[in-house]
């Protein structure tokens, strides 16, 4: 599965995507974000406030409830600032 | 704006581009209007960068390549559904922009005004909310200050728009 990262998301995990492999047991979004704060200091700081954090499965918003399902790419960003 | 809802159907011919490049305001009424006697009201939106009192230097907006063309599409798209649009069009800019610049721009066009000005406004207020790009802003005196925090007013905005 891809993971894409933007804005200060992007910065502190310090990478704007990558390959991953999903792990046993993580099936939502939110069991995605708990395992990747449990990566390293980047992630942690990343996802310290896991509600603040947007998410996107290929390309559409969901809730944090989601399941990942067969998703190819799942994208976590801030709350958008456009317009 | 769910995705299993069926493609609405609607006449208006609707475009939305995402782009570094600056754009010509009159040229894209003109689009609206050309070989055209049905159109009474075309309505345009413009967002600028502002220097907030001379605080800023620039902002750089950040986007997400491909959702940010096919979010603002969706919301286009509901906007033609909801009102009786003869053309539609949005484009938001990427990349560094200063004060002064343009950065966003919605045109809609109607037969009468009520739908023009009203397909506008609640295309800015879900493209606030929903279209993934965030402005950084950079500093006068040349550091960068950070993210700009999203508003509560802006969902606010965004809310008046659900149909009871």
């Amino acid at each position: 599965m891809k993971i894409r990262y933007f804005a200060w998301v992007r910065e502190r995990v310090g990478l704007e995507e990558e390959e991953i492999e999903l792990p046993a047991g993580v099936a939502s979004v939110s069991e995605l974000m708990a395992w990747l704060a449990a990566r390293d200091e980047g992630y942690a700081a990343a996802f310290a406030e896991p509600e603040v954090i947007r998410v996107a499965l290929d390309q559409f918003h969901v809730e944090h409830e989601a399941p990942l399902g067969g998703a190819s790419e799942v994208a976590f960003f801030p709350p958008m600032t456009g317009g | 704006m769910d995705k299993t809802a069926p493609k609405p159907d609607y006449d208006a011919a609707v475009s939305v581009r995402v782009q570094a490049d600056d754009f010509d305001i009159t040229r894209e009424i003109a689009t609206l209007s050309e070989g055209r006697r049905d159109v009474g009201a075309i309505v345009t939106f413009t967002g600028l960068c502002r220097d907030e009192d001379g605080r800023l230097s620039a902002l750089e907006l950040e986007h997400y390549p491909g959702m940010a063309e096919a979010e603002i599409g969706r919301i286009a798209e509901e906007a033609a559904a909801r009102w009786p649009l003869t053309g539609l069009t949005v484009i938001h800019r990427f990349g560094r922009i200063a004060p002064g610049a343009n950065i966003v721009l919605v045109v809609a066009a109607s037969r009468h005004r009520r739908a023009a000005f009203e397909a506008a406004d609640f295309l800015m207020d879900f493209l606030k909310t929903r279209a993934p790009f965030w402005k950084k802003e950079h500093l006068a005196e040349g550091a960068e200050s950070g993210w700009v925090e999203a508003k509560a007013a802006d969902d606010s905005d965004a809310a008046r728009w659900v149909k009871n």
